[in-house]
């Protein structure tokens, strides 16, 4: 362990550290212990130009009330789910299927078509934007939450394939190879042996492709326009454009926005590290 | 292995319906599994590079008729004031990003140690990673505000003037790229305290035993062993850098004066916004993004070949 263990030190080093951790954290994590209590406002506390002071009043459910009310968040945050769920489901299915097929069969095409998958995973989103917006516009998907989980499923299969081809090839290949003696159709193998087996990096990746999706901004606003279509990410920049000067609204509007994710990392955080930290550790 | 004397009936008394299905069943089963996948991406990621090289090439409003134009698109960069501003910004993300990667590791070394409650600090401090991008160039346009921003809250009780750092020019690109490190360094922090998981506490002891310590044990024994956490720092640090959108979006919309422009946002400037449908000039211009991200893509896909063919 690295550095000396805190249990090895003397008592003083040992306080101090304790006392360090929180306030550490509190000055790492300002800007959205700021945005909180702006959320617990009431609206005239911005007027009178109480911005960093304590709330003068608790209007924390009013605030949030008036989100899921009086805005069109609601849409927005059903639009987001009615884009991330499909795509999380399409991206696994699909990479399940090629990681499969590139971690346990040897062909010559084998690395071309993985280095495929990655490189096209890396490139930036500028120059697949106008063909991509062409082709969604001429498949008359434009502006509808198809479209765009459609675009989401086939970018994020080149991230999933390399995280589950990686992780098929560090499962143990005899229990393939006693399967194929045993004359086990291929498919078979695939489905009774290697899927059960695949549990965890599905979880991984599932937590991890949710997070990517939930906060996609550029090809919301180059795929849709609208509340009709738009997810969250979106719509808090409309959002903000309708409320530019009602910070309490705005701070509840961005907590909710940002929960989603938030919860599924503490919910299923050790999969999520796991899926993050893929090859980064041997 | 298809077995030569297998009989006609499989294990399971189903008649084997298509002897060539049997014998080429381990050939062909890949290609099935990868046909969904590769033609997905052939269709959304790889055809349309190729659509935004020829595209470069054209005139094109994204209605009428594309008109070839040749070079002209690359010609017009070529002159252009605002594609070497997008340049010079990028180039100034791609150094300043790098610094997420030792924030990373003295957090995560901050971070490593075994005391009550520690997990949850560690989660707490990963936190700026998991919201969207949006809410974090929201939060930081607060942050800066120049009437009621923390940040000047802040600088003036130590008596410094207020700084409108979103609307001067040479503070912006900084500004905007302060916020995207917040997030940045949570990643390479998680990626360092998973690595830090993994050294290997012999060798610590065997340094101790030679004397080494603090810096020189950290720089001898445990940077070596965190080689790929390292690695996989880099790469996304260098994808995040040149990637970078949502914050100037959200934060500046490429203000002041177009000074806070990198070449991704401009070319949605270009071909998406109300200065005008220019198509073939935005390609042009996500051509020479793509062709930067490439020379980083051929190194990291380098350096995968490598490790496949020494295992």
């Amino acid at each position: 362990m690295f550095p000396t263990p805190i249990e090895r030190t003397s008592r003083s080093w040992q306080i101090s550290y304790q006392t360090l951790l929180p306030l550490a954290l509190i000055l790492w994590l300002l800007p959205l212990i700021a945005v909180a209590i702006f959320s617990f406002k009431p609206a005239s506390d911005f007027a009178n130009a109480n911005y960093w002071g304590w709330p003068s009043s608790f209007k924390g459910f009013t605030n949030y009330a008036l989100v899921f009310t009086g805005s069109d968040m609601p849409q927005y945050l059903l639009n987001s789910v009615f884009i991330t769920v499909p795509t999380v489901i399409g991206a696994v299915a699909l990479s399940c299927m090629t990681g499969f097929a590139l971690g346990v069969y040897k062909f010559k095409a084998n690395i071309w078509i993985f280095f495929m998958f990655v490189a096209g995973n890396f490139v930036p989103f500028q120059i697949l934007m106008v063909p991509v917006r062409d082709l969604t516009l001429q498949m008359g998907l434009y502006n509808t939450i198809t479209g765009l989980v459609l675009f989401h499923i086939a970018f994020q299969t080149g991230f999933c394939t390399l995280f589950m081809r990686n992780f098929i090839r560090a499962l143990p290949f005899e229990l393939i190879e006693a399967a194929r003696v045993e004359g086990v159709a291929e498919w078979r193998i695939f489905w009774y042996i290697v899927l059960p087996l695949m549990k965890p990096a599905i979880a991984a990746l599932s937590v991890l492709i949710f997070t990517f999706i939930w906060n996609d901004y550029f090809w919301a606003v180059v795929l849709t326009q609208g509340v009709e279509s738009q997810p969250v990410t979106a719509g808090i920049t409309s959002f903000n454009a309708q409320y530019r000067a009602a910070y309490h609204l705005m701070s509840a509007g961005s907590i909710v926005a940002a929960l989603p994710p938030v919860a599924m990392f503490f919910l299923m955080q050790k999969h999520f590290i796991a899926g993050l930290t893929l090859g980064a550790v041997k | 292995m298809a077995d030569a004397g297998a009989p006609a009936v499989s294990r399971h008394n189903k008649p084997v319906k298509n002897s060539w299905w049997h014998k080429n069943q381990q050939s062909m089963t890949p290609w099935l599994f990868l046909a969904p996948g590769i033609l997905f991406f052939l269709f959304y990621v790889i055809f349309p590079i190729y659509q935004s090289f020829s595209l470069s090439f054209y005139s094109w409003d994204g209605l009428g008729e594309a008109e070839y134009v040749g070079a002209y698109n690359y010609e017009e960069l070529y002159w252009d004031d605002a594609f070497y501003t997008s340049l010079r910004n990028n180039l100034i993300w791609l150094v300043m990003y790098l610094f997420a990667i030792p924030a990373g590791l003295f957090i995560a070394l901050f971070l490593n140690q075994t005391v009550t409650g520690i997990r949850l600090y560690k989660s707490l401090f990963f936190f700026p990673f998991v919201i969207s991008q949006v809410v974090v160039g929201l939060v930081f346009t607060w942050f800066y505000d120049p009437t009621f921003g923390l940040l000047n809250y802040i600088l003036g009780s130590v008596g410094i003037p207020p700084i409108n750092v979103l609307g001067d020019e040479n503070f912006v690109t900084y500004g905007i790229i302060v916020a995207g490190l917040w997030p940045q360094t949570a990643y390479c922090m998680i990626l360092y305290l998973t690595g830090l998981n993994a050294v290997d506490p012999e060798q610590i002891e065997a340094g101790r035993l030679d004397g080494a310590k603090g810096l020189r044990m950290l720089w001898h024994i445990i940077i070596p062993q965190l080689r790929p956490a390292t690695f996989i720092a880099f790469v996304v640090t260098i994808i995040g850098a040149l990637r970078s959108f949502d914050l100037i979006s959200v934060m500046t919309n490429g203000g002041p004066y177009g000074e806070s422009r990198v070449l991704s946002f401009y070319m949605f400037e270009v071909a998406l916004s109300e200065y005008g449908f220019r198509m073939g000039y935005g390609a042009s211009i996500a051509v020479v993004l793509f062709l930067i991200m490439l020379v980083f893509i051929a190194y990291f896909l380098w350096s995968m070949y490598q490790e496949e063919k020494a295992r």
